[in-house]
């Protein structure tokens, strides 16, 4: 065998191997994808049936059983709302300790960051009883507020990172030819982050979509939003797999093929600066 | 600029994160020395250290903690260890790479519940499901994982979820990796393993430290994937502590108790949190 073709059949191996591996970490969701179009008879045949005539009476059940659109609509406006709040929070704490930093600037993101430590559990009572006692029981308000408390160090901590990273030189350029700094702001540290800040809203809208602790807990039939919606099919309903099957798709997939366009600049921001 | 502008900068994030860390966490402190159970209105008395005593005696108590850090502990290695390996063996170029990199980071979107309620029924359900279909298949017995192995269950749900994560940032970071290194390295006659060693995993310390970081903030939390599988069991085979303070407070409606286990609950995230620091944060650009 020549180098070249020694070369060649490696690059096949690698690449049946990652495909392999990718395909077996998918099958789960291909297989929820597709029990979705099965019949309930169909869902449970033992062996797997592949090959079936797909129907889309799943999808109209759930819909009918347990409202989808306005459980979609909960995740939407919890998550989006949340994040654009959190946002506007962030953003100039991020930038004012990346670009000005002082001796405590370490120390405080470390704080910050140990917020995010704390066990949700470990607060859930009084969170509880406050929301309780003022009405922010099963309301899209409630969640907000606490979906952008939750995630807020861990934004800061991916703003600051990506902050950091941006040369200072651009910035003196644009302080030397009488840039206020508000102007220094927009018209400079902005437009060079906006692939920062849309991977780091895009983590937030992910971890907000997809929060289950404090949905299931603070919320019951208006404000639920996807995640408590799907734990109500635990049981009895959970029997019936392709309706389960369909309501999971039904709320897993926006937020996957959201993630599917976005990964690239996902990925990059989830490193949170490690990687040069 | 000047500092007090900073400051102001920084003031809301401060504050609102001040607020959110003193307020629930000084009313839990409170309740856990108050007699305080929701079925009792109006019996609110100081009973010292009573909540704590009866949190800790409590039969899932050390059988909680003991499954909080297994679980912790199984679930970072797992996808540290596989995340690390696959994805040496994937940072070559091959064909439909891009297609490869959407299918593994695929779990990451789907949310907990889905992810539990998938694996409990069409992956691991012992008549119906796909891994009994394989043993059949292969003339073994079919295993109940819920009931036998529920907490090895909630780990391989869990690190399902968070292995593509580990994959795609190591592969991020090792396409950072210096390739002339790396052929220097080879004409001096190292082998795969030594590159791999002493340059790659070298290569790597920042990045896992922060895979590992992450992780253990959401790993110390796992609830939804109990919530909707095992609740909990058999017995207390599945708890964690998450689990067990939430049964305490909103099923036995026990808030004093309850209180007391979330001050647990912090106290073991403090402690790990300390020597995750101590063994990760050289690693951390902060």
């Amino acid at each position: 065998m020549t180098l070249n073709q020694q070369r060649k059949l490696k690059t096949l191996i690698t690449g049946l191997f990652a495909w392999f591996i990718a395909l077996l970490l998918f099958f789960p969701i291909f297989w929820m994808f597709l029990t979705s179009f099965k019949t309930e008879l169909q869902a449970i045949s033992v062996p797997p049936s592949l090959f079936f005539e797909p129907t889309l009476d799943n999808f109209k059940v759930v819909q009918e059983r347990s409202d989808y659109l306005l459980h979609a609509m909960n995740s939407v406006v919890t998550s989006f709302g949340s994040t654009i709040i959190a946002l506007i929070i962030a953003v100039p704490a991020a930038y004012s300790m990346a670009f000005f930093p002082s001796k405590r600037t370490k120390d405080i993101l470390l704080w910050m960051l140990s917020t995010k430590m704390l066990p949700a559990v470990g607060v859930l009572v009084p969170i509880y009883i406050l929301f309780r006692n003022n009405g922010l029981l099963d309301s899209r308000l409630g969640l907000i507020i606490i979906f952008t408390l939750m995630n807020l160090p861990i934004i800061i901590w991916m703003l600051f990172s990506y902050f950091k990273d941006l040369p200072k030189e651009i910035l003196e350029a644009a302080r030397m030819d009488g840039a206020s700094p508000w102007g220094e702001v927009v018209k400079v540290v902005l437009p060079l982050s906006v692939g920062g800040i849309a991977s780091t809203a895009l983590l937030s809208i992910i971890l907000c979509w997809n929060e289950a602790f404090w949905s299931l807990n603070l919320t019951a039939s208006n404000a639920a939003p996807l995640t408590a919606m799907i734990a109500s099919y635990s049981s009895p309903e959970g029997l019936f797999w392709a309706k389960l099957s369909a309501a999971s798709t039904l709320a897993c997939a926006p937020i996957v093929i959201f993630g599917w366009f976005c990964q690239k600049q996902l990925v990059q921001g989830l490193t949170f600066g490690a990687v040069k | 600029m000047k500092r007090s502008i900073t400051r102001l900068l920084m003031a809301p994030s401060v504050i609102m994160l001040l607020v959110w860390m003193i307020v629930p966490l000084s009313m839990t402190i409170y309740f856990s020395t108050i007699r305080y159970n929701l079925l009792y209105p109006g019996q609110n008395n100081f009973v010292g250290l009573m909540n704590y005593e009866f949190f800790i005696t409590d039969p899932g108590f050390i059988t909680a903690v003991a499954n909080t850090l297994i679980l912790l502990i199984s679930a970072l290695s797992i996808t540290v260890v596989l995340g690390v390996m696959l994805s040496a063996l994937i940072d070559k170029p091959f064909f439909g790479r891009s297609i490869v990199r959407v299918l593994l980071i695929s779990p990451f979107f789907i949310m907990p519940t889905v992810n539990a309620l998938i694996w409990k029924n069409m992956m691991m359900n012992p008549v119906y499901g796909i891994f009994a279909w394989i043993s059949q298949s292969l003339g073994l017995q079919p295993i109940d994982w819920l009931g036998t192995y529920p907490l090895m269950s909630v780990i391989i749900m869990v690190s399902w979820q968070w292995l593509p994560f580990a994959i795609l940032v190591f592969v991020t970071a090792l396409q950072s990796q210096d390739t002339e290194q790396k052929e220097a390295a080879q004409m001096d006659g190292a082998t795969g393993w030594h590159i791999f060693r002493y340059l790659t995993i070298p290569h790597l310390a920042r990045p896992i430290a922060v895979v590992v970081m992450i992780e253990t903030i959401f790993l110390l939390a796992v609830f939804a994937e109990i919530f909707v599988t095992t609740g909990g069991g058999p017995g207390y085979a599945s708890t964690n502590l998450a689990y067990l303070i939430y049964n305490q407070a909103l099923l036995q409606y026990d808030v004093g108790v309850a209180s007391a286990g979330g001050l647990f609950a912090v106290l073991l995230a403090n402690i790990v949190a300390f020597f995750l620091i101590r063994a990760v944060g050289k690693n951390l650009t902060v």
